[in-house]
């Protein structure tokens, strides 16, 4: 019966694993290919199959009307992110831990309150704030900019990082600061002394997820760009002409994929690491 | 000198009401209470983690009620074992050291010394995730020993420790806290044993208000009042009510428990506090067994008397049936006496 349940499990692993893998392996295959191997059938082996060509990766580099050079969407999109997650994350570390330890009223309004406002952000569809978004760009003079995209990105990810880091906090004895303030430390030195570090597991969480959504996000990026600044998104759907070249918007897909990726892998260890135990018990 | 001068504080749960008394230097005080009496409290008003509705702190002479938390210069052991999770056990030890502006050498020296002295100088690179309980609790001791504080404290510091590793360090921590002659030592906790056997000076609290204060024996012969009787002893002391008649004092139900001797005390009701050794198998007493509890090399046994409920307690290990029948005699010479309104009034008729 055991025996029967792990292959079973084994079995619906390997189905799931093959439901994630395979588009990427697809994609993979398809940017190897020319416009003759796309359109001959389903081919999937290289050499036998069909002849492998750099069409598709060497149209990252060409500003034509066969690719766009991915270089000036790749730097913006970077730039956007990096700063757009690191503003959040630091603002929405420091409004978490705000929220978390201290008690704040106002009127009829309390710390849940505070906290519902924040994720109620992101409870509104996109189109609600695009309108919005775009007019206060316009009177700011940053529409098209990656200012102003960082400005827009980072009203849209704060709400992610407050949102996990103060479950994180909740999450992190407040004995722990009370001892650091005991032993000598200041709030402030108290929060970066021994919370922050032992907050690492949250702060990769939200950082992962700032940055997966800032790199992703294609409708702010569409509405708020026009030609100066073009974000990866925006310019993988640009590729797309009267004939869409398949090998193209592959090593795009790849390439815009692959810092996802590499970040997934480091910061991975950090996601098990720095756990709690030995703080409280 | 640290004095508490009728401080209160408006705690939702707890709230402490006018404490005042005077800690010296180089004494070991046990604040003994139930749980939620107010004894975590008063060391978190001591610390400046609650705010003071009323009162003073002053620490040899100086105003320390608004003095930040951080600048007090106090040390805590928790109950819960706290410790910095990120640092090793060298590196715990250090942290109050450096947050003194105290050399980095210096500091590592004083930290080794105090693992030295804790017996965990061969763990120092461990993380505390990686140490028994009681390893993390000689860590958590060690961080608040090395400060050399002038207010040294720890709220139920073995609560959460296994019984075995509680003997030793009761024993432990007289020896290493008196390494800080100069600083005032409180210590609280909700068993009158670990109090008794360690504390110069007992407070007891009850309700957020110091109920009674004094050396650990004499609160133990002669509680002051029904609060301190209530929890100064384990094996608890029983309570059953009853009344004065002409020096005699008489059961609820009509059970004549002391035949004389109580001239001095005024007819009326009383409510008399039976000792657990009060009571011993044999005599006139009639009674049946609520519950046997082994203890032990000791037995504790519920009993139900026609006048009210006590514990008795035998040495040795008996095993009684529940609803069993048993007579017993009782020790009139320990029988307290208090007032209705609370207060010892044995003491008048010795």
């Amino acid at each position: 019966m055991f025996r029967f349940y792990k292959i079973l499990k084994h079995l619906c692993l390997l189905l799931w694993s093959a439901f994630v893998v395979f588009p990427f392996l697809w994609s993979l295959s398809t940017s190897f290919k020319d416009a003759n191997a796309i359109t001959g059938g389903a081919t999937y082996i290289p050499w036998l199959e069909y002849a492998p060509s750099m069409q598709g990766w060497a149209s990252l580099f060409t500003d034509n009307e066969q690719g766009i050079n991915i270089a000036g969407p790749f730097v913006d999109s970077a730039l956007v992110t990096i700063l757009a997650s690191l503003v959040s994350l630091i603002l929405g570390t420091l409004a978490a831990y705000g929220l978390s330890r201290f008690e704040y009223r106002m009127g009829f309004i309390k710390n849940s309150d505070i906290t519902f406002f924040f994720i109620s952000q992101r409870i509104m569809p996109p189109i609600v704030l695009a309108i919005p978004f775009f007019l206060m760009l316009k009177q700011l003079d940053l529409l098209d900019t990656v200012a102003g995209l960082v400005l827009v990105y980072t009203a849209l990810l704060m709400p992610i990082a407050v949102w996990v880091m103060i479950d994180f906090f909740n999450g992190i004895p407040k004995e722990l600061d009370e001892m650091a303030m005991i032993d000598g430390c200041s709030p402030i030195e108290a929060f970066f002394r021994v919370v922050l570090p032992n907050s690492i597991p949250g702060l990769v969480v939200a950082g992962m997820f700032c940055v997966i959504f800032g790199w992703n996000d294609f409708f702010f990026a569409f509405t708020l760009t026009f030609t100066q600044t073009q974000l990866l998104p925006v310019a993988i759907v640009s590729l797309n002409s009267s004939v869409t070249p398949w090998w193209s918007l592959s090593a795009f897909a790849l390439i815009s994929i692959a810092p996802l990726v590499v970040i997934a892998f480091i910061v991975e260890k950090f996601m098990s690491k720095g756990s709690l135990s030995g703080a409280i018990r | 000198m640290l004095s508490l001068k009728n401080i209160s504080i408006e705690h939702p749960k707890t709230p402490l009401f006018n404490i005042s008394y005077n800690f010296e230097a180089g004494k070991f005080y046990c604040i003994l209470g139930r749980t939620g009496a107010g004894k975590t409290e008063i060391l978190r008003a001591l610390m400046g983690l609650e705010q003071l509705s009323n009162g003073e702190i002053t620490l040899d002479d100086e105003n320390i009620s608004n003095r930040v938390i951080w600048k007090r210069n106090m040390a805590l052991v928790y109950q819960q074992f706290i410790n910095y999770p990120h640092l090793n056990v060298l590196d715990n030890v250090i942290f109050p050291l450096l947050r003194q502006k105290i050399k980095k050498s210096v500091a590592r020296q004083k930290a080794i010394s105090m693992l030295e002295l804790v017996g965990l100088s061969e763990l120092a690179d461990r993380k505390p995730s990686q140490l028994s309980g009681g390893q993390q609790q000689r860590v958590a001791l060690a961080r608040a020993l090395v400060k050399d504080a002038r207010i040294l404290m720890m709220d139920e510091p073995l609560v959460n420790l296994d019984y075995k590793l509680r003997e030793q360090l009761r024993e432990e921590f007289p020896k290493l806290i008196h390494q800080s002659p100069d600083s005032v030592i409180l210590y609280t906790t909700t068993e009158p044993k670990e109090a008794m056997q360690l504390a110069d000076e007992l407070l007891i609290i009850d309700n957020g208000q110091i109920a009674g204060h004094g050396k650990p024996h004499d609160l133990f012969e002669n509680p002051p009042n029904l609060a301190v009787a209530k929890v100064i002893s384990d094996p608890p002391i029983s309570f059953v009510k009853g009344h004065i008649e002409n020096g005699k004092l008489i059961g609820s139900d009509g059970t004549i428990l002391q035949q004389s001797g109580l001239q001095h005390i005024a007819n009326g009701e009383v409510q008399v506090g039976l000792r657990p050794d009060a009571l011993s198998l044999g005599g006139e007493l009639t009674s049946r067994v609520v519950l046997t509890e082994i203890n032990g090399s000791e037995t504790i046994v519920h009993l139900n008397f026609s006048f009210g409920q006590a514990v008795m307690l035998l040495d040795g290990i008996h095993m009684f049936e529940a609803d069993q029948k048993i007579n017993v005699s009782l020790d009139t010479n320990t029988i307290m006496l208090f007032s209705l309104d609370g207060q010892n009034i044995t003491k008048e008729s010795n």
